[in-house]
């Protein structure tokens, strides 16, 4: 069950990319939409492309988590990151958009320049593993955009995260 | 915006020979006992000016009473009733209810939409009339700018500094849960009145700041999906993207007092540095170039000097530099951690966000960094704005948990007279005295 919430999510993205709508538009609230219209067998027993997107989101892991008012990449991040640059390389059709988060524990300019370390240092270290420089964007939310909303350590701990975002695209 | 006539009163009342010590509030004092007035409702001189009279002494009083400096005398107290503003005061009839300051006012309308708004001032126990009474004539719709006036006369008279009711804050209207909250600038009147939005909620915006002249307002908008500086223009609520190098991220951007200079922050990969940069000529010159994260810069009211925070210490502090950058000197040094500086218009502390031991406050310290209180603790309090006259600061508070909201929350600097002022907002700027 946990397997297809992912890829009901994924699937939107991907629509919301299709039509050429901002990635960073988290305000459209409509993962859900289609839910109850999917066959859920189907889905949660296919195997997932290892070229495709949705393998680099959710086998892979599109996310690296930070210790508190760091931006060090750590052992579990950096063994995530060798995969997602693997990824890239071998998928160069695609480009993405790392985006730096910090838990909200910090006033906001601090954690946008906070945010904005943490996605230059998961980009750096995914173009150290032979990405193209070109074919990667950062953006800092700062505290703007949690991904877990509660206001303990265990959300906090999510929260301070950088996020890579796989497009269709060679890049600039 | 509105045009206001302000003229002084030709008729002054009759000098009188009574003797008491003047009435004042020393707004340094340690302790201020509220000073009690009575704001008797403004007389109706026309037709049509019955509301205005009622609603004008309302807005006054509410002025002056939300100050935390004056308390408002309940109406059913009153033993006189002013029923005409030319008529001599009863002086014993105010003294008996206590009323130090007693506040007279008239309104009338006029043909084309216009209403007068005349007050003055009374110090009960001198027996005498303070100041001379006013007149402010300007368009209906700015009734409460014109009660806003009366009230700023009045603090001023009595405290012997420049009021700030007459004023607006911008600020971010927030909507929405925690994890997609919708975000969107707003403005208001200083109470929360008259509020307005200048931006849909398409795009997150963060930190609004006015101009030195409260005609156009600085933000961070990530309307093209990545943190970049706009400005806009109050009156018409056109806008323009500041320029910016492609591949850049800015935000945290702030005038400095000539309105056409603005500092921000920078960010070119991992480092942000602080810049500047010249809205008339396009000019960008670099301030800070450490590794460190430099952000929240806030000018000196003379433009000489900025104040920022930096962590090129390790955690979060705060510095003053020239306003043309180079060497910078810490200021902060106590427990925890500083940022979002920002200097008072009177030039003479800087207030702050300080993060210690998992609570937050705002703070206000000298400039040279001594003398630090801190005004408030909270969970989560953040970014100071300094009211026209250096006396109130406005500051944003979040509760916390997955139903935590944001509202505006204001403070004396002696910490006093906390209370909120807008639910669902955050990052407010105040603006100066409106003209």
């Amino acid at each position: 069950m946990k397997t297809f919430t992912k890829v009901v999510v994924l699937t939107t993205t991907l629509a919301l990319a299709a039509c050429a709508k901002s990635p960073f538009d988290r305000s459209g609230n409509g993962a859900g939409a289609g839910a109850g219209s999917l066959d859920n067998g189907g889905i949660s027993s296919s195997a997932l492309d290892a070229n495709s997107p949705a393998y680099f989101n959710q086998t892979i892991g599109d996310t690296v988590l930070f210790a508190v008012d760091q931006s060090t990449i750590n052992d579990t991040a950096r063994a995530t990151l060798s995969q997602q640059a693997n990824w890239l390389n071998n998928n160069t059709t695609y480009s993405a958009i790392v985006e730096g988060h910090a838990d909200e524990q910090g006033t906001r300019e601090y954690n946008l320049a906070l945010g904005a370390r943490r996605a230059a240092a998961a980009r750096d270290y995914l173009v150290a593993n032979g990405v193209a420089d070109n074919r990667l964007r950062t953006v800092t939310f700062g505290k703007e955009r949690p991904l877990a909303v509660c206001s303990t350590e265990e959300c906090y701990a999510k929260n301070r995260r950088a996020v890579t975002v796989i497009s269709a695209g060679v890049g600039s | 915006m509105m045009k206001m006539l302000l003229t002084c009163l030709a008729f002054v009342m009759a000098v009188s020979a009574a003797q008491a010590e003047p009435l004042r509030i020393e707004l340094d004092s340690p302790n201020i006992e509220p000073l009690p007035f009575a704001a008797p409702a403004f007389i109706a001189e026309t037709a049509g000016a019955d509301q205005y009279a009622r609603d004008l002494a309302a807005v006054v009083s509410s002025d002056l009473q939300g100050s935390g400096l004056f308390r408002a005398i309940s109406q059913d107290a009153f033993i006189s009733q002013i029923t005409s503003f030319d008529s001599p005061v009863q002086y014993a009839d105010w003294k008996a209810i206590n009323a130090q300051a007693l506040i007279t006012g008239a309104v009338s309308t006029t043909g084309d939409g216009q209403i007068i708004v005349k007050f003055r001032l009374f110090d009960v126990f001198s027996e005498d009339q303070l100041g001379e009474g006013l007149q402010f004539v300007g368009s209906t719709n700015g009734w409460r700018r014109m009660a806003h006036k009366v009230a700023d006369a009045v603090y001023s008279r009595i405290t012997g500094e420049g009021g700030y009711f007459d004023s607006r804050v911008v600020y971010v209207s927030e909507t929405g849960p925690k994890n997609a909250r919708l975000k969107r600038l707003g403005i208001m009147d200083y109470d929360g009145a008259n509020q307005q939005f200048l931006t849909d909620a398409q795009a997150i915006v963060l930190a609004p700041r006015f101009s030195p002249n409260g005609d156009r307002v600085i933000y961070t908008s990530y309307e093209s999906g990545f943190p970049k500086i706009y400005v806009l223009d109050v009156a018409s609520v056109g806008r323009r993207v500041l320029q910016d190098q492609p591949g850049t991220m800015s935000f945290a951007p702030r005038f400095a007092p000539n309105g056409q200079d603005v500092v921000f922050s920078l960010t070119t990969g991992s480092n942000t540095d602080i810049y500047k940069l010249n809205l008339d000529s396009g000019q960008r010159t670099q301030l800070t170039s450490s590794p460190a994260i430099e952000t929240a810069p806030s000018y000196s009211p003379d433009g000489t000097q900025i104040v920022f925070e930096s962590d090129r210490s390790g955690t979060q502090q705060l510095y003053v530099m020239s306003a043309g950058g180079g060497e910078a000197t810490r200021i902060s040094f106590g427990q925890g951690r500083y940022g979002t500086p920002v200097w008072s218009p009177r030039g003479d502390l800087i207030a702050f966000t300080k993060q210690n031991r998992g609570r937050f406050h705002i703070g206000v310290m000298r400039t040279d960094g001594s003398g630090e209180r801190l005004l408030t603790a909270s969970f989560l309090d953040e970014g100071p704005t300094w009211s026209p006259n250096g006396r109130v600061i406005m500051f944003t508070r979040e509760t916390a948990g997955s139903g935590g909201s944001s509202t505006l929350y204001s403070v004396d600097i002696s910490g006093r007279n906390l209370k909120a002022v807008q639910a669902q907002a955050s990052d407010p700027s105040w603006s100066p005295l409106l003209k």
